[in-house]
């Protein structure tokens, strides 16, 4: 580098390092101090408690449960999500029928693009609200709905998808899934299109079929984008706090329910932060919660690690 | 660095990828945690409390020295029964008092106002409801809420040889009492328990059960009809509780309530009430008698069912027939029911869950305290109270507090008559108001109950759990149902 550009730089950094120093990494110094105490959560009086928050944790089994449920969500929302917007976007991309040795997208490519894509503008909000429809526990549910029309499903019980604590998770996942496909699509697409295509035509012409072409050439090619995507999907299944509070049974406050089925680490915090009034306590949950967090984020970067190709 | 298009210049220097991935890990680390964790943080406290700018002289007419010209700032929880009433009032508190209020009509109670608190800078009056009220207890044990002894034992403005609160219903203040002092005004009067439509009960010619075993057979009817007998709203099993824990007061008297709220190490293992209570329940359950898929349901999604005659009865408290308002059909009658009795009850029949609701508070670091004081006695007044139930349809907790010229809903008539049929013989729990915590425990079994995944036997060992945690905090030694 050239004299004085580390200053130039520096110039610039000052601002954004500022606004984070203060607005990210201060809160998190402040949380932890808070969640020395028994702090109540609506006046400034506290007594310090050492790390009594934090051994009241290791017994709180509804935090546990919802670490797993966390975990869970880490798995599969992320596997499920890249699985299906990979299929999708080679076949959108390279998995038509190739004519004259070119590659193209299946028929009618650039309209499913467009429909894939549809779901990820809708907000959060919305997408709770939609779903609650979907999967409303009578007759008036669509999924109800249609599953009584077809005799599936008997009128006078019918399934109550967000009321059983063996379906609830999964319901919720693919709201998730069906949200971000569209948009973990275009990300690969693009990525797909700056691949070259002579490599695909040479590998044509050496007789590769789909599955070949897909597994030898565009999934190497896409695992930085795949990388990213993972770890964007991870926050999501870290956080999950909007859906879980606003589509599940209350328990108390933020969802969560039935009988802390589909409680995340987010509701749990929520509820006794603001709920029961044992924010100190919640400032425990917090700070794990970020230590978590940073592990496996640490792990995900570690795990997927893999040489760079260059084109 | 000097380059704009280097993407990876050998292996040194930060290309546009590695940036990508790197800032998407950060984003990893902060974005979940941020959200929640920045809600901790507070803005340092400002104790300053309130001046002597607001402070004017007292007289007998202005017995807390309201200053003329100063302001006031309510905030109201706007709900099901809007803020209309709130804005009558503060335009009749500036013509009559010359105080102007700032107002404001929300959901987001804690949103709004858990920043407030914390920093030392709430408002001076506050209508705390809603499902994101901030707690009454939890605010009390912040040292936050104003003991409102002065303004009750102020000269009522109806008839100044009185105390305010000798012209309230009897009973009434108890739910806003925190370990012995009133400090939240339950504004609203309220009954809790069953409702059903007097069209759909003559069309059909059932007649209102009084006994569980008529109650069942009706159910049973209802079902044969092809509609639901019971509707609850199972989302929030708030409701369900209504029943269940209504059945085991009138079974086991007012003993009973006294025994879950005052923490009894038998208040439902052991205790035959509680046992007949929840069994009662679980009939309608084993017996098939919900309406289909209602314990999934939210509150507006069961009630409106319950509205188009998809069932026969629906929990409820009295907030009900202006929640509906807008999907009631006109001919729907709907009608009150007090909780039939279970054989060998120690109440009777007509005994009903009555009290009041919708918390007002005032702050105790409130700047305007002489004007939120005067505020809240013209609350007690018949004025006031009248333009309550013109704007709200409902009752408030003063005495006969309805001028003959306002003509009551349906439903709202009926609460009344049912009030003055039931007298003495009403009764309200006070651990929901006084322990968050176990209250949601004991919601959390009953929509297990519900749903059949537990039984009763463990729907009791899971309350009992609950309330034998709750006594261990020291805390709860101070509060007494007696």
């Amino acid at each position: 580098m050239r004299k004085g550009q580390y200053r130039f730089v520096a110039g610039f950094l000052f601002v954004p390092v500022a606004l984070y120093l203060i607005f990210v990494i201060w809160p998190y110094i402040q949380t932890f101090g808070y969640s020395l105490t028994d702090w109540k959560g609506e006046s400034q009086t506290f007594k310090f408690v050492g790390l009594d928050n934090y051994r009241a944790l290791l017994h709180d089994d509804v935090f546990k449960e919802a670490i797993w449920h966390n975990l869970l969500f880490l798995v599969f929302i992320p596997v499920i999500t890249i699985l299906l917007a990979l299929f999708f976007a080679f076949m959108v991309n390279a998995g038509g029928r190739s004519k004259a040795g070119g590659v193209q997208g299946v028929a009618g490519s650039g309209f499913y693009k467009i429909v894939y894509f549809f779901p990820q503008v809708l907000s959060l909000a919305i997408l709770a609200v939609l779903f609650n429809a979907v999967y409303r526990s009578d007759g008036g549910g669509l999924l109800n709905g249609f599953l009584i029309k077809l005799h599936l499903v008997d009128v006078n019980n019918p399934v109550e998808w967000l009321n059983e604590p063996n379906m609830v998770l999964w319901a919720l996942m693919a709201v998730v899934v069906w949200h971000g496909v569209g948009f973990y699509l275009v990300l690969f697409s693009a990525a797909m299109q700056s691949i070259p295509r002579d490599i695909y035509e040479a590998a044509l012409i050496d007789g590769a079929n789909r599955s070949q072409s897909f597994f030898r050439i565009t999934l190497p090619l896409l695992w930085e984008t795949v990388q990213t995507a993972w770890v964007y999907l991870g926050i999501i299944a870290m956080d999950m706090f909007v859906l879980v509070s606003s589509m599940t049974s209350n328990m108390g406050a933020y969802g969560g329910g039935p009988d802390h089925g589909s409680d995340v680490m987010s509701t749990v915090m929520m509820r006794n932060f603001l709920y029961f009034g044992k924010s100190g306590y919640a400032c425990a949950m917090g700070v794990v919660m970020l230590l978590l967090t940073l592990v496996l984020s640490v792990v995900t970067l570690r795990a997927t690690r893999r040489e760079r190709i260059e084109f | 660095m000097g380059s704009t298009s280097a993407e990876n210049n050998g292996s040194k220097g930060v290309g546009r990828r590695d940036l990508i991935k790197r800032s998407a890990a950060l984003g990893l680390i902060s974005v979940p945690t941020m959200s929640f964790l920045s809600a901790c943080a507070s803005g340092g406290g400002d104790d300053s409390g309130s001046g002597d700018a607001t402070k004017g002289t007292t007289s007998k007419s202005n017995p807390f020295g309201v200053k003329k010209g100063s302001t006031l700032d309510v905030v109201v929880f706007k709900g099901g029964y809007g803020d209309d009433y709130a804005k009558a009032w503060e335009a009749n508190f500036k013509t009559k008092i010359g105080v102007s209020s700032t107002h404001t009509g929300t959901q987001e109670i804690t949103g709004k106002l858990q920043p407030r608190f914390n920093a030392g800078n709430p408002p001076d009056i506050v209508d705390d409801s809603g499902a994101q009220q901030i707690k009454i207890d939890v605010l009390y044990k912040n040292g936050q809420l104003l003991d409102l002894s002065p303004v009750l034992d102020a000269p009522a403005i109806d008839d100044p040889t009185k105390k305010v609160r000798d012209l309230l219903i009897p009973g009434t203040l108890d739910p806003g009492v925190q370990e012995g002092k009133v400090v939240a005004l339950n504004y609203i009067y309220t009954v809790w328990g069953l409702w059903y439509s007097g069209k759909l009960f003559k069309d059909k010619g059932w007649t209102p059960p009084k006994t569980w075993d008529e109650f069942i057979a009706i159910c049973q009817k209802a079902k044969a009809a092809g509609i639901g007998g019971l509707a609850h709203q199972g989302k929030y099993p708030y409701y369900i509780n209504v029943a269940i824990m209504d059945l085991i007061a009138k079974k086991g008297g007012i003993d009973a309530v006294k025994a879950i709220d005052n923490l009894d190490p038998k208040a439902f293992v052991g205790s035959a009430a509680a046992q007949a209570g929840v069994e009662a329940i679980y009939e309608v359950v084993e017996k098939d008698l919900l309406m289909p898929g209602t314990n999934g349901l939210t509150h507006t999604e069961s009630q409106t069912r319950w509205n188009q005659y998809k069932a026969a009865f629906i929990t409820c408290g009295s907030w009900l027939e202006n929640e509906q308002l807008k999907l009631t059909p006109t001919d729907f009658d709907m009608k009150f029911l007090p909780m039939p009795l279970l054989p060998d009850s120690k109440m009777p029949f007509e005994a009903i869950r009555a009290g009041s609701g919708e918390p007002f508070i005032i702050p105790a670091k409130a700047k305007n305290l002489p004007g939120a004081k005067e505020f809240m006695r013209h609350m007690l007044s018949k004025e006031w109270s009248t333009l309550f139930a013109k704007e709200a349809n409902s009752l408030t907790i003063l005495k006969d507090g309805v001028d003959s010229s306002v003509t009551l809903r349906p439903g709202t008539q009926s609460t009344v008559d049912a009030s003055k049929a039931a007298g003495d013989n009403t009764f309200r729990y006070l651990y929901p108001d006084w322990y968050s915590e176990m209250d949601t425990s004991i919601q959390n079994a009953s929509n297990e109950l519900m749903a059949k995944r537990i039984q009763p036997k463990e729907w009791l060992k899971r309350c009992q759990a609950a309330v034998d945690k709750q006594a261990k905090d020291p805390a709860s030694k101070k509060n007494v149902h007696s």
